[in-house]
């Protein structure tokens, strides 16, 4: 019967908690080139949070054939012409795909926001011609962008209070506050990413972030279970090597796991249509992030935090009092 | 840990089973599944989402403030008519955006007048409950005008009944362009959400839904020209409207309609015999029938209007209100039936007498947001989330077997059982697939793995620790358990949030992980478990070989 490979060198400790000063130093170093790269860049909010309006286009096949190939500059002024501000035109992956993106609209007095945004859509579907196929279309009103954006500030703060007291519950709060700390960390990091390459955010990148929180916590939380566990048995153990031993007994763990989420990430990254991609993306760079972070962010700042020891005394001394009081 | 009651087994068989049962519809035609498959059994197939089959998604705003102009006008029509039965005498009656006011004439009819005025106003709601009351308030405003102004309750009810009209409108008017199914519900207080699937070019679409096509029948002021009436004065109660055929020419009309578009029964696109132009022919109902052959008799040799209130035109500001045709009446028309020429071609003919059957709006919708897809991005993203699903499917199975070998195989049998549990709930819930549940799906294999490898890292470990395999696996599933209910609820509550946040797609994505994550608990604490312990039962000895 075939076992597996077992390719994980058990038998060494690494000392990670010896450099968590390096680690911690290191990775407040990017959170704080996110920070600033996020206020002085910005991200580049996508249509649906900032309103404007989104066009995929492919050119038509020839009678039977593959499409040919856009004429990117010709489509460029014939855009540019139309008196609609900042058009955007990009090439896709295939010479024969674009995304054209045109800018909210800007209103004269006593018009409409909503219906010169139509307008507008209307007057690049025109120019277009018959030669295009459009194959995607978007187009968000400054109503609905700002509730998007206000809904995506909501849900993540929700998803993050949420995911703090229930581990609160469950652990306790110095375990909670620093799986917090963790996730802020992987979050602005990843947003800070997203502004250094200017990559499209929108509602499903939204929808990324939140999925990476829970993936990063996920990673999180199996290390503070391990360590948790370990506090039980190991009563007189200094914490850093207890924690150093936890996480060294889950990394095996921690790296099939990341492999294997990885390698599905990446299969959608390499294989989605333009519209999944930015969230791919988002994921992979997470996953990444959110293993680092569980590691040599999370434990850290438990261990400066600091925990309540001897967690066997309480169900035990319980149980003496109960035995104590009954006659 | 490594028990399992007869009962247990049972009911992992059964929900496997059904897992099984209820994925399977998605790979049969709909044929077969009429006519071949037991009824007794899970028939429903998975809905694709508009992103996957092509669509598209409306976000449909209403004009309320439209709405609340038109019922003030309504307003200042009933404040005329009930001091006039009354004979009360009053001047300076008028309307702001927020109100209809009117002073007196003689201060004296004051309580009177009031008193008349309160009749107007509707009881709403059931007198019981906090937004029932009056759906207009009168007082007594500054400088001796009285006011009628529509309270909170009363504008809330209005768009309330607006929207509900407008739906049933809209849904007559799209069955007229197509076959496949809409969906059209009310979103938020003032809002409609239209999804049509399979249909990429929506400017047809948003032309025939987004116009009012308010049609009514005016009189043409007798002897007073629309040119004559710009000079010196428009006369009280008429109106110009600007022809539509020729922007220059303009008419003269009595503001009050003789005849309103509910009124017709039936239009038909048409042509005209002698010009061969495009028409509409159309018919009154009995009572504007009469109405209007009584009209007609009385002003033989003079002409009037028929008249198309669009709302506003795309700028939002400029009214579209124009005067189809004004035609002269030769003969008295009483049969009730007749046509409208204006300049129209064979599509516009077709729409208007489409808008004019299903009705107008109460006011115009918007549209606010917009999503398309073409059929042909549709099915390339299925195409390229298929092949995403094989490639990382196989890439996570071969890892698996790699790292674990023959328990290995256990997992990748659990995550295949998962896989069909989360389709085949989505499929009979009537969940509906959009690309980011393709991503969610993928996700949660990646995820669905981990469960597994928790367990069998435990397992390693408590044989390093020195345990024999039949104690090491005991421990290592009951151990990795809390780990894994901890893991999989945080997510869940991301999922959860997302799901609230989200429309469209993303919710789409928050379901397949919310029900990716019930799975993978199920699976890894049942499915892989039951696997395990059967094989262990299948050894000849009691002492097991080490399994990893």
């Amino acid at each position: 019967m075939f076992k597996g490979v077992d390719f994980w060198p058990h038998e060494k400790t690494f000392p990670i908690m010896d450099f968590r000063r390096t680690c911690v130093m290191i990775t407040s170093g990017i959170f704080l080139a996110a920070v600033l790269l996020l206020t002085v860049q910005g991200l580049n909010f996508g249509i649906d949070f900032k309103g404007g309006s989104l066009f995929e286009i492919q050119a038509k096949a020839e009678a039977g054939g593959e499409p040919g190939a856009l004429d990117i500059s010709e489509l460029r002024s014939k855009l540019g012409g139309l008196g609609l501000g900042d058009v955007q035109i990009q090439q896709l992956d295939k010479p024969s795909d674009a995304l054209i993106r045109v800018e909210q609209q800007p209103v004269k007095e006593g018009e409409d926001v909503e219906k010169v945004q139509q307008a507008a859509a209307a007057k690049v579907q025109e120019a277009l011609g018959d030669g295009i196929e459009i194959r995607r279309t978007e187009v968000v009103g400054s109503a609905v962008s700002g509730e998007l954006q206000w809904a995506g500030i909501m849900a993540v703060t929700f998803a993050m209070v949420g995911i703090l007291l229930y581990i609160w519950f469950r652990f306790e709060w110095q375990f909670a506050a620093a799986a917090v700390i963790a996730t802020v960390h992987d979050i602005t990091i990843t947003l800070g990413v997203f502004a250094l390459l200017g990559l499209d955010f929108g509602l499903s990148e939204v929808a990324a972030l939140l999925t990476l929180a829970g993936y990063s916590i996920n990673d999180t939380v199996v290390v503070f279970d391990r360590i948790r566990e370990n506090l039980r048995r190991y009563k007189k153990m200094a914490l850093d090597k207890l924690m150093n031993q936890s996480i060294n007994e889950t990394m095996s763990r921690t790296v099939v796991t990341s492999g294997t989420t990885l390698i599905a990430v990446l299969a959608v990254y390499v294989f989605g249509t333009e519209v999944i991609k930015g969230f791919a993306f988002a994921m992979i760079f997470g996953i990444l992030i959110g293993t680092w972070s569980s590691v040599f962010v999370a434990s850290p700042f438990l261990l400066w935090i600091g925990v309540k020891r001897d967690w066997s005394g309480l169900a035990k001394s319980d149980k003496a009092t109960a035995a104590a009081q009954a006659p | 840990m490594l028990q399992f009651s007869r009962f247990k087994i049972v009911v992992v068989a059964l929900v496997c089973l059904w897992g099984i049962f209820a994925t399977l519809p998605n790979f049969l035609s709909e044929e077969t599944l009429k006519n071949y498959w037991p009824g007794f059994l899970p028939n429903k197939q998975l809905q694709l989402g508009l992103d996957l089959k092509g669509g598209a998604h409306l976000l449909l705003q209403m004009d309320s403030s439209e709405l609340k102009k038109d019922w003030l006008k309504a307003i200042r029509g009933d404040v005329r008519r009930v001091f006039r039965t009354a004979k009360i005498r009053f001047k300076g009656l008028g309307q702001t955006p927020e109100l209809v006011r009117v002073k007196l004439v003689n201060e004296s009819d004051r309580t009177e007048a009031l008193r008349q005025l309160r009749t107007i106003p509707q009881q709403i709601g059931s007198g019981f409950t906090a937004d029932s009351g009056y759906d207009i308030e009168v007082s007594e405003g500054s400088d001796g005008f009285i006011e009628l102004q529509p309270t909170q309750a009363g504008i809330a009810q209005r768009i309330s009944g607006a929207i509900t009209s407008a739906i049933e409108v809209i849904r007559k008017r799209i069955d007229n362009i197509g076959t496949s199914e809409p969906s059209i519900v009310r979103q938020g207080f003032d809002r409609i959400l239209v999804q049509y699937p399979g249909l990429g070019d929506t400017k047809r679409l948003k032309e025939l839904i987004g116009k009012t096509a308010r049609l009514t029948f005016h009189d043409v002021h007798p002897n007073t020209s629309a040119a004559e009436a710009r000079a010196s004065r428009i006369p009280l109660g008429f109106v110009i409207y600007p022809d539509a055929e020729d922007p220059t020419r303009e008419e003269l009309l009595q503001e009050i309609p003789i005849i309103y578009g509910e009124d017709l029964v039936d239009a038909q696109p048409g042509f005209d015999q002698n010009t061969n132009e495009p028409i509409i022919s159309f018919r009154f109902n009995q009572k504007a029938a009469v109405l209007f052959g009584e009209f007609t008799r009385r002003n033989v040799g003079r002409p009037f209007a028929i008249v198309l209130d669009n709302g506003f035109k795309d700028d939002g500001v400029t009214p579209d209100i124009k005067v189809l045709s004004a035609p002269v009446i030769r003969e008295p028309i009483l049969g009730g039936s007749g046509q409208i020429s204006g300049n129209f071609s064979v599509e516009s003919a077709n729409d208007l007498a489409v808008q004019i059957r299903s009705g107008a709006l109460p006011a115009t919708l918007t549209v606010i947001e917009e999503r398309t897809v073409g059929p042909s991005l549709g099915a390339d993203s299925i195409d390229g989330g298929v092949t995403a699903a094989i490639v990382g499917g196989f890439g996570v199975a071969a890892f698996m077997l790699f790292a674990y070998g023959f328990f290995g195989a256990f997992s990748l049998l659990a995550v295949f059982v998962n896989l069909i549990l989360i389709v085949g709930t989505m499929s009979q819930i009537g969940s509906t697939l959009t690309l980011p549940g393709i991503a969610g799906l993928i996700l949660t294999v990646g995820m669905a793995v981990d469960a597994n490898v928790l367990i069998y890292e435990r397992i390693r470990e408590e044989m390093r620790n020195g345990k024999q395999p039949i104690s090491a696996i005991d421990s290592g599933f009951s151990r990795a358990f809390s780990t894994i209910i901890d893991a999989n609820l945080t997510t869940l509550i991301a999922a959860v949030v997302m799901f609230w946040l989200g429309s469209g797609p993303i919710r789409g994505f928050a379901v397949t992980l919310s029900l990716g994550i019930f799975a993978t608990v199920f699976t890894a604490f049942l499915v892989t478990r039951l696997m395990v312990v059967t094989w262990i039962g299948r050894q000849k000895s009691r002492k097991i070989p080490a399994p990893l």
